[in-house]
């Protein structure tokens, strides 16, 4: 067995995910799923301390690459690096050898002659975090790429959905707006599915991709449907960045016909809760009513975020090693 | 090397004539002289072609040349090597150079490099419109005197309606085809992949099937409205089966081509890669409904022929985030063992029918010399293997470029020699031009 004194997982048969890297859900095992949310609960407990750090990651190198605006995941990352003692740097986009026009894979490779343990990535393209992977030795976490994934998002959702119901399995869940331009959708989705929700998906026709049903979830253009008997209900960003703005007419139609009032909040159960990955635009997917009432976990779902990010860095790289 | 070259016992497959039987085959000054049993070898290079094809050089009617200007990809040499290495003895050179093959000096110029560097028969297409910008239209007439075989836009489609019709109508004053690339820019707008359950799963743009079909619909009864001859480069859709089964039943003049790679392979590809950009081209691959469909119109005749759509791109350029790298993949090398490998061992499609779609109706399609070996025509030959394999590797390819989605895979199916006007240009093992092995 392993010594280690801040060791969160002693009662944890496996000590790593079955992979080198974490780059979307599709790739990991209900077990690895399983394997973070038990750990997290264990981060959690360090996070609620006095003094809330422990050397489990001393002396490893993350690096934080974040090519897109980040505020929330990329303040996560960090924390969860610094509670676990791990050296961090960071590169955005702007001031560095990316504004002159150096290529992902070069600033992968250049990186990667300064030896990180693990480098987390956020990518306004879809994959990019999967060419670094290919190309690179080190553990490459995926914080957000494109359109595609955000693994961590649903791991905490997931977490914060299990810490108020209990459980995951048979529980209903509906996911609403813009499901075309949303990773966390995606991640969501492949998530609770894997492990036993029944995910509703609602949005306007124009922002559902094709073939949205073939992720096994049940598909409406109605959010009273989805909300209608549910346990939790996660709304999502209008994202006006990725093009959204092409699918609906107006921000105030939206709301009428899409937004999580009070009144649409009453069709799911009484103990639902209501969730939102953030940033939120107040008035037109969600009514702060609704943001702010006592069903809201939103707030617990960004205090969650650096529990599970803690987590996956101490998964991915402190698990192994110095035995 | 003497003048005359003697193919001895090989396969002939000549679909010109509807021959396949073993045969001897002559090549002399330039020209097939002689098809026969057990022909005399007084004085000529003997080929032993026992248990090999020989069949009329293959025809490519659609290959990025990239020269001039973007010679790091590839050059009219490196090309045409590649297409001898694939059995290719003619190629069709795109117009999306740099400049853009729009007027008569840089056809000229194009010709002129032909002249003195191609391995191959090179054919020049002209633009359709200056600079491929879709506003004013080419100096087709001036072209034609300099010796181009189409018109095409090709890379980008002709978007506006008006100017698509005023292409095809001046086209025919010069007896052209115009090849077109089909797609809708509003409805495919930031696409990368076949629109579809994997590219929702991906979370990459979606490029529908309905933004070529579309301009299928529109192109065909131009063609009809303007008696024009229309030729639909890589087809990639079941719906533009259909508007072409459409059009060809209303006796309108269109033919059409689709790639190895459509044929062969699906977008599950891209996720099964994890965003491998070797498996990013534009049309991009299809679905399985759609790979099968072509198929069926390949073997029953919708489809007219196979081209390659050989689109070299540097290691550098492709080495980005799928969404951003370039469209396009190479294919002169590995057309003949893709197809030999995924259509005719597992029987999909016959020997004749294959030799046909990559010979001699390619040939028919644009007029050209080659795709037959009757006698007095141009010695234009392939000689290859059905049961011997090739084992793609990037350091096999003879192209500059190595951007092929067929990478590490090995595939039945081998060109052993390619003969143009009777000239060897590739024998399999003979030092660098050795081709992908």
């Amino acid at each position: 067995m392993t010594k280690r004194p801040d060791s969160p997982d002693s009662a944890a048969p496996r000590r790593a995910l079955s992979k080198k890297d974490l780059l979307d859900i599709e790739g990991i095992t209900e077990d690895d799923i399983r394997l973070v949310l038990d750990t997290a609960e264990s981060m959690r407990e360090i996070n609620q301390r006095a003094i809330k750090k422990v050397p489990t990651l001393r002396g490893k190198l993350v690096a934080n690459l974040f090519f897109e605006n980040s505020t929330r995941t990329r303040f996560s990352f960090e924390i969860a690096e610094r509670r676990l003692s791990a050296d961090s740097i960071a590169l955005s986009a702007t001031g560095t050898s990316v504004a002159k026009g150096e290529t992902l894979l070069d600033t992968g490779r250049n990186l990667m002659a300064m030896a990180p343990d693990a480098i987390v990535i956020r990518h306004p393209r879809s994959g990019a975090p999967h060419l670094l992977a290919r190309s690179l030795p080190c553990a490459v976490v995926n914080a957000g790429d494109g359109t595609h994934a955000h693994p961590t998002q649903a791991l905490l959702d997931a977490f914060t959905i299990r810490r108020a119901k209990g459980t995951l399995a048979g529980l209903r869940v509906a996911i609403c707006g813009d499901v075309s331009h949303s990773r966390v959708a995606r991640s969501n989705v492949s998530l609770l599915t894997k492990m036993g929700a029944g995910v509703t998906l609602a949005g306007p026709a124009t922002l559902l991709p094709a073939e949205i049903e073939r992720t096994g979830a049940r598909i409406v253009t109605r959010i009273e449907e989805a909300v209608d008997g549910a346990d939790v209900i996660m709304m999502l960003r209008v994202q006006k960045e990725r093009g959204g703005g092409l699918g609906f007419p107006s921000d105030r139609e939206y709301f009428e016909v899409f937004g999580l009032t009070p009144a649409r909040r009453r069709l799911a159960r009484k103990d639902a809760i209501v969730m939102h990955p953030g940033p939120m635009n107040r008035g037109v997917e969600i009514d702060s009513a609704v943001a702010d009432g006592p069903d809201s976990v939103i707030l617990d779902q960004v205090e969650n975020g650096v529990a599970i990010r803690m987590a996956v860095l101490y998964l991915l790289i402190g698990a192994s090693g110095d035995e | 090397m003497s003048e005359a070259v003697l193919l001895r016992g090989g396969r002939v497959v000549d679909p010109s004539r509807n021959l396949d039987q073993t045969l001897d085959v002559l090549l002399r000054d330039g020209v097939v002289a002689k098809v026969d049993e057990k022909i005399a070898a007084k004085g000529v290079d003997v080929v032993d072609a026992a248990g090999l094809v020989v069949a009329p050089g293959f025809v490519d009617l659609h290959a990025h040349l990239r020269e001039p200007g973007f010679e790091h990809k590839e050059t009219v040499e490196t090309g045409t090597r590649a297409a001898a290495a694939g059995g290719f003895t003619s190629v069709c050179a795109m117009a999306n150079t740099m400049p853009v093959l729009d007027d008569a000096p840089a056809v000229a110029f194009l010709v002129r490099r032909i002249r003195e560097t191609a391995l191959v028969r090179v054919y020049p297409i002209g633009a359709v419109s200056k600079g491929l910008e879709g506003l004013e239209l080419a100096e087709i007439g001036l072209m034609k005197a300099e010796g181009i075989v189409a018109v095409s836009d090709d890379g980008k489609p002709v978007a506006n309606g008006m100017l698509m019709r005023r292409a095809l109508e001046y086209a025919t004053m010069f007896g052209l085809p115009v090849v077109v690339h089909e797609e809708d820019p509003s409805l495919v707008g930031g696409g990368v992949m076949n629109e579809g359950w994997t590219s929702t799963r991906l979370g990459l743009p979606g490029w529908p099937n309905v933004g070529e079909s579309a301009m299928v619909a529109r192109d065909v009864q131009l063609a009809a409205l303007t008696k024009a001859r229309l030729h639909v480069a890589h087809v990639s859709t079941r719906e533009s089966l259909e508007m072409i089964r459409v059009a060809r039943r209303a006796g309108i003049a269109v033919t059409c081509e689709v790639t190895p790679h459509h044929l062969t392979l699906t977008d599950e590809e891209v996720a099964r890669s994890g965003y491998d950009t070797r498996f990013k081209m534009n049309p991009p691959l299809r679905s399985e409904a759609d790979r099968a469909a072509l198929v069926a119109a390949l073997v029953e005749g919708t489809i007219d022929a196979v081209a390659t759509d050989h689109a070299p791109h540097h290691e550098d350029e492709k080495a980005l985030a799928f969404e951003d790298a370039p469209f396009g993949v190479t294919g002169l090398e590995t057309a003949l063992p893709v197809l030999v490998d995924a259509l005719l061992v597992p029987r999909a499609i016959t020997l004749q029918r294959l030799v046909e779609v990559l010979s001699t109706a390619p040939a028919r399609v644009f007029s050209l010399p080659g795709g037959t070996l009757a006698e007095g025509a141009p010695a234009d030959v392939v000689v290859f293997s059905t049961t011997k394999s090739t084992h793609v590797t990037p350091d096999g390819f003879v192209s500059r470029s190595k951007n092929s989605p067929w990478t590490a895979r090995t595939l039945r199916g081998r060109v052993e020699r390619t003969f143009v006007g009777g000239r060897e240009v590739f024998a399999r093992g003979a030092g660098p031009a050795g081709g992908a092995r």
